[in-house]
């Protein structure tokens, strides 16, 4: 199967063609994909060199004259490193552009934690006004990268990973989607986690949501499922854990509840290797998932003892 | 607040002095601020192609205020030629004025970015230019300010080495120097847009006839930079 990443050029590549607002910033990461797209749109495909912050600084600047930026490179190139022109030349600014980032929490393990940028989300959870958009195939990729371009000045982020469900499904770029109906707990999976969530959650009572879209947050889809399934509610999420916990917790903000948030942990592992390893040091397969979820919404309701 | 007196009255260079004394709050920035007055003042008067009337014209000149410190100068003179109403001055820094202590795009007509943390306005410079270039608007220039202690901000040289090879001939950095910079050696601003393949002129930021001619030089092919010297701020 191909990748999202494998997708993004080449719609981007038909983006410039349809559309004369888009132009397509990067940073020499990705570069090669945009050779014909560079033929075709010599001031519109722009690849500043290795450098983040006139990467973003730029894009800014296209958008204040009125085009549509789209900027690319890796995550924690795009987000962290020149996270204050993100704040300050796109938000303070109120310029949009859409960021596509790719090798997400630990696509590329041998890489290392250089190339490792699972508080992504966190750290544009800091910002107001951010779309954003965690796809878990290449096809919703494909919609949402559609979406994203489309949506006016907006600023959206579009997080693109190797790491993939086996099946797209329909995604509109807002709403969570009701994959399986339960009674005993709600478990919210993020993109590429689906698949690992649907095979830990095998055989439970619980509601899975589908969530492509983490920001704005589906609060009314998360209420309704909790409405039939109980307000005991487990958040998978491919980046760092506890992200959309807050969110989630505002969605249930006046109803007795419990959430669990799991995702990628804090501590730097140091390892390098293969993306399931990393999976399983996360507790992010299915196995360890299983207990996780499991465990936690056995525990619902209980008085601890000696309470 | 009303825009009255400002649009009855012309006022020129000799008024800013009384402009900027309109005011207070933010001395600790008033030699940034006096540094700019003259190259300000000589952009708006006789080398910007943009006026109140011209704000949101696509064919309009840019002009992107990156050192954000200190912006009583730049207030003063966008009052000076009717961008904003001479009676919002003295507000300067208070909590329902459109006047902060550093300015903001989205509270100041006229300004084409909001400032304040160094390093940010020449980067967007690039983005403009290329933004305007790739929508064939050839006529527009895109000018930014920046101060001679700014440029220890690496962004800045991330724009400086892309634009020279990029052939950003619509792209013009004023560098105001003030000697501000604490790690400095002589002629190092400008050496360091030659290497990048910039057009660079060092001249008086206090002579306005040296600051025109500066300003008004042909450079083609190539972007263009004018060091402006000023007296040094701890002299």
């Amino acid at each position: 199967m191909d990748t999202m990443r494998d997708r993004f050029a080449p719609v981007l590549t038909r983006l410039l063609d349809e559309d004369p607002r888009v132009a397509v910033v990067l940073a020499e990461i990705g570069a090669d994909g945009f050779a014909e797209a560079l033929r075709r749109h010599p001031d519109r495909v722009v690849n500043v060199g290795i450098r983040e912050q006139l990467l973003v600084g730029a894009a800014a600047g296209m958008a204040l004259t009125g085009l549509r930026p789209v900027v690319h490179t890796f995550a924690s190139f795009l987000v962290e490193r020149p996270f204050e022109q993100v704040k300050l030349d796109l938000g303070h600014q109120g310029a949009g552009a859409v960021l596509v980032s790719a090798a997400a929490s630990f696509d590329w393990p041998a890489g290392g934690y250089t190339h490792m940028a699972p508080g992504d989300v966190a750290l544009l959870d800091t910002l107001d006004g951010w779309t954003v958009h965690v796809p878990g195939h290449p096809d919703e990729a494909e919609t949402l990268l559609r979406r994203a371009v489309a949506a006016g000045d907006d600023k959206v982020y579009v997080r693109l990973s190797v790491q993939s469900n086996a099946q797209g499904l329909p995604v509109d770029g807002e709403h969570f989607r009701t994959v399986r109906e339960g009674r005993s707990g709600v478990v919210v999976a993020v993109g590429p986690l689906l698949d690992a969530v649907l095979h830990a959650t095998e055989g439970l009572d619980v509601t899975v949501l589908y969530a492509t879209t983490v920001r704005p947050f589906d609060a009314a889809a998360l209420r309704r499922a909790a409405g039939a399934a109980g307000t005991d509610v487990v958040l998978v999420e491919p980046y760092l854990a506890g992200t959309s916990t807050a969110a989630a917790n505002d969605a249930l903000a006046d109803l007795p509840h419990r959430v669990l948030g799991l995702g990628v942990g804090r501590a730097e592992l140091r390892r390098y290797g293969r993306i399931e390893e990393h999976l399983t040091a996360h507790g992010l397969d299915a196995r360890s998932l299983r207990e996780r979820i499991g465990g936690f919404l056995r525990t619902g309701g209980a008085v601890p003892t000696g309470v | 607040m009303t825009i009255t007196e400002a649009h009855t009255r012309t006022y020129g260079y000799t008024d800013l002095p009384a402009l900027m004394a309109l005011m207070t709050g933010d001395e600790k920035h008033g030699p940034a601020a006096t540094s700019t007055l003259d190259v300000l003042w000589v952009l708006y008067d006789r080398v910007l192609r943009v006026s109140p009337e011209r704000r949101e014209d696509p064919e309009r000149d840019r002009f992107l205020l990156s050192k954000g410190h200190g912006p009583m100068a730049y207030y003063a003179v966008l009052a000076a030629k009717g961008f904003l109403p001479v009676d919002w001055l003295p507000g300067f820094g208070s909590y329902d004025s459109p006047l902060g202590h550093h300015p903001d795009r989205l509270l100041v007509p006229g300004a084409e970015i909001g400032s304040g943390s160094l390093g940010h306005g020449l980067p967007i410079a690039v983005g403009t230019a290329l933004g305007l270039r790739a929508q064939g608007l050839d006529e527009p220039r895109v000018w930014t300010l920046i101060g001679d202690a700014e440029l220890d901000e690496g962004s800045n040289h991330e724009a400086i080495a892309f634009a020279g090879p990029a052939g950003l001939a619509r792209l013009h950095t004023v560098v105001v120097d003030n000697s501000s910079a604490s790690h400095a050696r002589p002629g190092g601003i400008a050496a360091r847009f030659e290497a990048a393949g910039w057009s660079v002129l060092t001249v008086d930021g206090r002579d306005h006839e040296a600051l025109y001619a500066a300003f008004t030089a042909p450079h083609p092919d190539r972007p263009h930079a004018v060091v402006a010297r000023v007296e040094p701020k701890n002299a």
